[in-house]
């Protein structure tokens, strides 16, 4: 990889030396081989080059499977991203002007695919109605209507079937309850036709071919459409096959009129047409059950905030999340810095004391609280049985102690991070200063406070920001601890004293099960969520940068 | 600050550059969908099945799928998956044409699949008949029948014979039996804590007449609550005075019930089929459960079966093996000896009735009802638990609190 690209680097500015290039150049390790400087390394035939050539070679190789899949597939956004990535890849790595990007181009295209798009799809989502009973597009909610609307004709026989053709047209050909033959097509309706039966299914019919197994599955498609008019009269329904084994007379409940764009119910005669809300609706304002998304504009954000059932908890909950996050950070880097503080003067074993404290961020973040949660039960738990002899504290159930036990939990979890990156600042605070405040005369205490901390503070207050960010969407510690419970008594949601935005977001859009999933409205949520953090962030940062000139 | 940025950011497209050379990322995904279409496509040579299974029916469905290779020539590919992550996958995955032709699934998920339009109707034909009734029923949504039944479960009293020597008629013979045997709990009921369990309280439940929806005259529920009013307080009561008593608490949960009546520290434990082989020592009985009401404790039956995708290209192929091959007594048998739930083919579960705890199980789920398979069921599930360990434990008043439930599933599924 070096080989491919370090040499790039240096030698395209020997070539085509600008102002002041050559000044910010380390002093080039291979000056001693000899450069040609009309030669680009991009093209040179060395080692480097035939290197290059063959991962670009893989590259391409890869790509262009992936825009034959994506053809086959008919994906065309995917195959259209692949070429455009894959023409920037070949156009970076082959020519000599894009030194800077032949760095960056990898990260950039993680960046394009793991950020932006996410970012953009759940931007998109959050416009439509994307969920339980609008799952899909306009024609699989047909599809769907129609098929499961296709009714059996009541205590009509099971017809053993054979499928046929006259050459190009499919056919079936039948034996009815009464041992008597028939054939028809989609336009002729069947009609007794001459056919050797063998074990109660035709094997030859006269003026038919018999298709084979392969042949049928051939065209499987075609068979599973066929319908076959039993009589001249619709009533009687046709016979269609979903094994192409046995034959079953259907009549339609639903008729889709493709002019019109509308269903009629063949039953009780209503008409249905396409609402706004993407669904089949009838005059009298019932909807049939399979709809497709649609864009709904801003009705997601605006249905977000106006449920009145959750405009109480709701403020419960933003409240708590805040409480939440906040002193999620402040426990585990004030212990945190305090251990660290302590460790970094020379003790006998730190390293395996601090070995020993780095552990708790070595388990999974979702296991530990699901481990917790056993520890905490109120009757069976480790913690009340063991370490309290038995006393019967309602850790997680009563709405106080559930929180501070969430706290405590994600002390335990949080607080090796915090150790983690205040050993680091630690160990590279510059002893000078240390020095004048000692020969000032400043205390250890007042050397600490004047000095060690506001010089922490300049390196950790990013992460601890990014710590509040984190946790201010800790889903998986609430959601595996308590579940959000326990639950508010006087609320009408099934929302709980733990519940945090993002895990009542989970709850509100159904993606618990607890009602019908509705992704539209859980992407603008957490479009609305993004919001929040990104403007504390921000100011945060703000903040910060003025801390980083007064030091 | 800016600096740490820029050596971050650098650190990472380094390692992104060793990790992945020059590497692509947009084929992960485009791959995995390349590869998904290929199987949903028809083949030339008989056409290949994909067919979603779990670990437990992994085995028995490759069995049924051998025979059916062997004889139409077809391919089945199996692909494995963690039952809970199937229902949502598959409903998100069938309108992109890349879910499977065939899924195992439970028959509570229907009224989901049906108005997500991803299941297609499956006619069983005179195959019907030979089905547990309550088995065809549980898939019947609206007439039609949308999958192919293979197994039911359904809770029972579980009895030590050891401890106790009689099924107990009613609720009070079981505590007094309980009481008798004296062991640590005179009766054992999962609980999740808060969350409650109304499964397993279920029959309880019904025992009042108070059960969840409305049912129309073909067994089939209408979105219509039917556990408020007064036989509802009244069940309610009776959890606030058992819990009360004692008899019933909810920190038992699952694994420590379980394992406490493995222990012999109960008589008794309501519970299903999936707990038995914890209980491989003891001398079991499966008994109706007791009724705590005046009418008789009906507890839910859940069916498993197959669904085959609406979208799926191999309609033909995937019924065929439905209805041809998975409805035989052999295939049945072999998913039963796999999962352990009595079959519901009516051929294959009086075979497996040789066995007096498969039988016991069968006989209690003849008397059950199958679990609602309408949408609106989420909703009562989001709030019913909650309320019956609120009360169990005291901290609900009984009447109050169930009738707030009620209201509260109410104003949900009016939203």
């Amino acid at each position: 990889m070096t080989d491919l690209q370090h040499p790039g680097a240096p030698r395209a500015t020997v070539e085509r030396p600008g102002p002041g290039a050559g000044s910010t150049l380390p002093p080039e390790p291979s000056r001693g081989r000899r450069v040609r400087p009309d030669e680009s390394p991009a093209r040179r035939l060395g080692p480097g080059f035939l290197a290059k050539l063959a991962m670009m070679a893989v590259v391409d190789a890869f790509g262009v499977y992936v825009v034959w899949s994506a053809w086959v597939a008919e994906a065309w956004v995917i195959l259209g991203a692949m070429l455009a990535m894959l023409a920037v890849a070949n156009w970076v790595y082959f020519s000599r002007r894009t030194v800077p990007l032949k760095y960056v181009l990898p990260g950039l295209i993680f960046l394009f695919t793991f950020q932006i798009f996410t970012i953009a799809y759940t931007g998109w989502v959050a416009f439509t109605n994307y969920g339980d009973g609008h799952n899909s597009t306009k024609d699989d909610a047909i599809t769907a209507l129609l098929a499961q609307n296709e009714r059996r004709v009541e205590d009509s026989p099971s017809l053993p079937l054979t499928v046929v053709t006259d050459g190009d047209e499919l056919g079936f050909a039948v034996v009815r309850p009464d041992g008597t033959t028939a054939a028809g097509s989609a336009d002729t309706a069947l009609a007794p036709v001459d056919a050797t039966v063998d074990e109660g299914r035709i094997t030859a019919v006269d003026g038919w071919e018999v298709l084979d197994r392969q042949e049928i599955l051939e065209r499987q498609g075609e068979v599973t459409t066929l319908r076959v008019p039993a009589s001249e009269d619709p009533n009687d329904g046709s016979v269609r096959t979903q094994d192409a084994r046995t034959g079953y007379l259907f009549t339609p409940a639903l008729v889709y009129d493709e002019v019109a764009d509308t269903m009629t119910d063949t039953t009780t005669g209503a008409v249905y047409a396409p609402n706004d809300e993407g669904q089949f609706e009838a005059a009298d304002g019932s909807t049939l059950q399979v709809g497709w998304r649609v864009f709904i504009g801003f009705d997601n954000f605006t249905t977000a905030f106006s449920d009145s059932r959750y405009a109480g908890p709701f403020f419960q909950v933003v409240v708590w999340t805040f409480v939440f996050a906040f002193t999620s950070v402040a426990t585990t880097f004030l212990l945190g810095m305090f251990l660290a503080t302590a460790f970094n003067a020379p003790i006998r074993g730190r390293r395996v004391y601090r070995t020993l404290l780095i552990l708790p961020y070595a388990i999974p973040g979702f296991v530990a609280p699901l481990l917790w949660s056993g520890l905490l039960n109120r009757s069976f738990g480790f913690v009340n049985q063991v370490l309290l002899g038995g006393a019967a504290v309602p850790w997680l159930t009563d709405p106080l102690l559930a929180k501070f036990s969430i706290i405590a939990v994600n002390l335990w979890l949080g607080f090796p991070y915090m150790f983690l990156i205040c050993t680091g600042a630690l160990q590279s605070l510059p002893t000078d200063v240390m020095e004048a405040a000692k020969i000032d005369g400043a205390g250890r205490l007042r050397t600490w406070r004047s000095v060690t901390l506001p010089l922490l503070l300049v390196s950790t207050t990013p992460l601890l920001i990014s710590s509040f960010a984190f946790n201010f969407n800790n889903f998986a510690l609430i959601y595996m601890l308590t579940g959000g419970g326990p639950r508010f008594a006087d609320a009408s949601v099934p929302l709980g004293h733990t519940d945090i935005l993002i895990t009542m977001v989970y709850a509100v859009a159904g993606l618990d099960g607890s009602a019908p999933k509705n992704f539209g409205l859980a992407s603008a949520l957490s479009i609305v969520i993004f919001v929040i953090i990104a403007t504390i962030s921000a100011i945060a940062f703000k903040r910060t940068r003025s801390l980083e000139e007064i030091n | 600050m800016r600096r740490s940025i820029l050596l971050a950011s650098a650190l990472v497209t380094t390692l992104a550059l060793t990790a992945c050379g020059t590497d692509d990322t947009g084929e992960a995904a485009a791959d995995e969908s390349a590869a998904a279409d290929e199987t949903t496509e028809p083949a030339g040579d008989g056409g290949t099945l994909t067919v979603w299974v779990d670990e437990t029916r992994q085995d028995a469905v490759a069995a049924a799928a051998e025979a059916f290779e062997s004889e139409t020539g077809a391919e089945v590919e199996l692909v494995l998956k963690p039952f809970e992550d199937i229902r949502a996958d598959f409903i998100a995955q069938v309108p992109t044409g890349e879910g499977p032709d065939v899924t195992v699934g439970a028959h509570d998920w229907l009224g989901e699949l049906i108005t997500n339009g991803v299941v297609a109707p499956v006619e069983l034909g005179d195959t019907a008949a030979e089905f547990e009734e309550v088995a065809v029923q549980a898939f019947t949504a609206d007439g039609q029948v949308y999958g192919l039944p293979y197994a039911i479960e359904n809770i029972a009293l579980i009895r030590n014979t050891e401890l106790a020597d009689s099924a107990p008629a009613t609720w009070d013979d079981a505590i007094a039996a309980g009481e008798d045997a004296g062991t640590k709990f005179p009766f054992l009921i999962q609980s999740d804590g808060e969350n409650g369990d109304p499964y397993t309280y279920y029959p309880f439940q019904t025992s009042f007449g108070a059960p969840v929806f409305e049912q129309n005259a073909d067994g089939s529920y209408t979105p219509e609550l039917a556990m408020g009013g007064e036989n509802g307080e009244a069940y309610a009561q009776w959890l606030a005075d058992q819990g009360e008593a004692g008899n019933l608490t909810i920190d038992t949960t699952y694994d420590i019930s379980v394992e406490a009546f493995a222990n012999g520290e109960s008589p008794f434990i309501v519970g299903g089929p999936w707990m038995l082989e914890q209980f491989a020592d003891l001398d079991l009985a499966i008994d109706p459960v007791p009724a705590a009401g005046d009418e008789a404790a009906q507890p839910f039956v859940g069916v498993q079966g197959f669904y085959v995708s609406a979208r799926s290209e191999n309609a033909l192929l995937a019924n065929d093996f439905l209805v041809n091959f998975l409805s035989t007594e052999e295939a049945q048998t072999a998913l039963f000896e796999a999962g352990g739930r009595p079959p519901a083919l009516t051929a294959a579960a009086d075979a497996a009735s040789s066995d007096p705890i498969v039988a016991g199980f069968r006989e209690v789920g003849a008397d059950a009802v199958p679990m609602p398979s309408i949408p609106e069921m989420g909703s009562v599930w989001a709030f019913w638990g909650v309320t019956e360990a609120g009360i169990i434990s005291g901290k609900a008043e009984p009447a109050e609190a169930w009738n707030k439930m009620i209201s509260d599933i109410e104003g949900a599924l009016g939203s």
